[in-house]
């Protein structure tokens, strides 16, 4: 077995987990707090690599020197889509929150729909060419044959990005509350908690990491359209189950495995069968364990 | 302190609350005792805005709270210990006391009262790391009330505290609930199916029955009534 060929799939795998991953964030996020799965999740991510394009071109071509316009263009990107978040869950979900649940999941692809053709509308059906604005590092060069400078920055984003999330969840006085009313919504208001108000802020740092997502990939794959969103936020959606949905370090979990089975099965078997494998795994996956692998069981103490 | 004036619930089509009217004075252990489904527990969802008021009026110390949004009349200085206790089971026993202080920023005071707390409640010291879920039922009453605390409240209801718990801890729950009403100065409203247990410590009692009350009076003559004496401490 060729060893280098392995750790260039492993790294590649690692490099699209990444991705998956701060999409993925986004989904079980909403889930753990409203139970909801929210579909129009994958097009705040297109929102954020379309505003991430416009943002760059025009720095570009005003002539700003890169790492400003990556910073830029990110920062646009980033409030811009958890303006769309935010707005989002006020229209579509928020008046639904005492409806059965059938109801908001269908405002979710009402509004996945709307978003899509919005961006058609106003934007074009066609593919655009995304500039690559991470560059290729000279003092990386001797490893580039094993991953490029592109995913290296993915992945070590990645990693920051979780490091400041689970930061977040754990310490903070608004990750507390947000886990407590992901746990207990009554008893939350009870203690003073703005419920509402810890909804929209799961939505916007879900939109948050959505956004960094899609800059990312964007810059990596070189081209984006309207409809990226629908196929990631599933790949997306897939990792979030396939961890636990609900659970943050079940869908990190779940994004790396969904990664690794696609790149190792693209690599060794076929490429033309890389969806197939991802659901096949996600089949066996929850027939074994139907809460997915991070997943808490159904059962609680009364 | 808390005057409740004429009010209607209703969950569903159901007429929960019919006409209530209550008056609870500072520095008072009131109890509110009643068979199952009288609408006890639905009178203290009404005072917090969970179970919304029809008609009528709930005054906080001159201001109307029956429609407003929960967490804000707890801004007030009201908390409710819920029936079942509610503690989130994933959190661990500090950080569910940590949100018992969320509208709390005088980082001394936390302290202190989380030092008073765990002198009163030994075993929660002990549990401190642990999940809340995996607490025995008198630990997490124990927790509830702690959490309880933790928000300073200047009224206090608590539903049920005796509810599934072994006679010795449910009295030393009733002795601290006895303290906090006499060291901190904290009005407690009591909802109690353990008539007696609850008239004993408190200074005035109602009694309701189907959604309305039916009487009221002090701790110690409803003890005597013949009626409560025959409907409710099964005398």
């Amino acid at each position: 077995m060729d060893l280098e060929y392995f750790f260039q799939l492993f790294l590649g795998g690692l490099t699209r987990g990444s991705i998956y991953a701060l999409i993925a964030l986004g989904y079980t996020m909403v889930y753990g707090i409203i139970q909801l799965i929210n579909f129009a999740h994958g097009e705040i991510y297109m929102i954020g690599a379309f505003t991430g394009l416009i943002v760059s071109s025009v720095l570009t071509m005003v002539g700003m020197p890169i790492p400003a316009v990556v910073i830029l263009a990110a920062m646009a990107a980033i409030i811009y889509s958890c303006s769309y978040g935010y707005t989002m869950e006020k229209i579509a979900y928020k008046p639904l929150r005492k409806a059965p649940r059938l109801s908001a999941l269908i405002s979710a692809i009402g509004m996945s729909l709307f978003l899509q053709n919005y961006v058609l509308l106003a934007q074009t059906s066609d593919f655009l060419p995304f500039p690559s604005l991470i560059p290729d590092f000279d003092f990386w060069e001797p490893y580039a044959h094993i991953i490029t400078s592109p995913e290296l920055v993915i992945i070590m984003t990645t990693v920051v990005v979780m490091i400041l999330l689970t930061f977040l969840i754990k310490f903070t006085k608004i990750g507390k509350a947000m886990r407590a009313t992901s746990q207990d919504k009554m008893m939350a208001a009870l203690l003073g908690i703005n419920v509402d108000k810890v909804i929209s802020v799961t939505f916007i740092v879900g939109s948050a990491t959505a956004a960094i997502g899609g800059i990312l990939i964007a810059s990596h794959i070189g081209q984006i359209n309207f409809y990226m969103g629908f196929i990631a936020g599933i790949k997306a959606f897939v990792a979030a189950v396939l961890g636990g949905i609900g659970s943050i370090p079940g869908a990190v979990l779940g994004a790396l495995v969904l990664g690794w089975t696609e790149s190792f099965f693209a690599g060794y078997i076929s490429s033309d069968y890389e969806d197939v494998f991802a659901f096949l795994f996600l089949v066996l996956i929850l027939i074994f364990r139907p809460s997915g692998i991070l997943g808490r069981s159904e059962t609680q103490k009364v | 302190m808390l005057k409740i004036r004429n009010i209607d619930a209703f969950y569903g089509n159901i007429h929960a609350l019919k006409n209530i009217s209550m008056d609870i004075e500072k520095g008072e252990i009131i109890s509110l005792i009643g068979a199952n489904g009288a609408g006890k527990s639905t009178t203290l969802m009404t005072i917090c805005g969970v179970v919304p008021a029809r008609g009528g009026e709930i005054t906080f110390e001159g201001t109307a709270i029956n429609n407003m949004a929960t967490d804000k009349i707890v801004a007030l200085g009201i908390n409710q210990v819920p029936e079942g206790r509610h503690i989130f089971p994933y959190l661990t026993v500090m950080e569910n006391l940590d949100m018992g202080a969320f509208l709390r920023s005088d980082a001394r005071g936390i302290k202190q009262d989380m030092d008073y707390i765990f002198t009163l409640f030994p075993r929660l010291a002990e549990r401190r790391n642990q999940a809340g879920g995996t607490l025995s039922g008198g630990e997490q009453q124990m927790l509830a009330i702690s959490r309880a605390i933790m928000t300073r409240p200047r009224l206090l209801l608590l539903d049920e505290p005796s509810l599934g718990l072994a006679p010795i801890v449910t009295r030393q729950i009733f002795e601290i609930i006895k303290k906090i009403n006499q060291e901190n100065k904290t009005t407690i409203f009591l909802v109690e199916q353990n008539a007696n247990l609850a008239l004993h410590i408190s200074d005035r009692g109602y009694v309701m029955e189907t959604g309305s009350i039916t009487m009221t009076d002090t701790g110690r003559n409803l003890l005597a009534n013949e009626d409560v004496k025959k409907a409710y401490l099964g005398i």
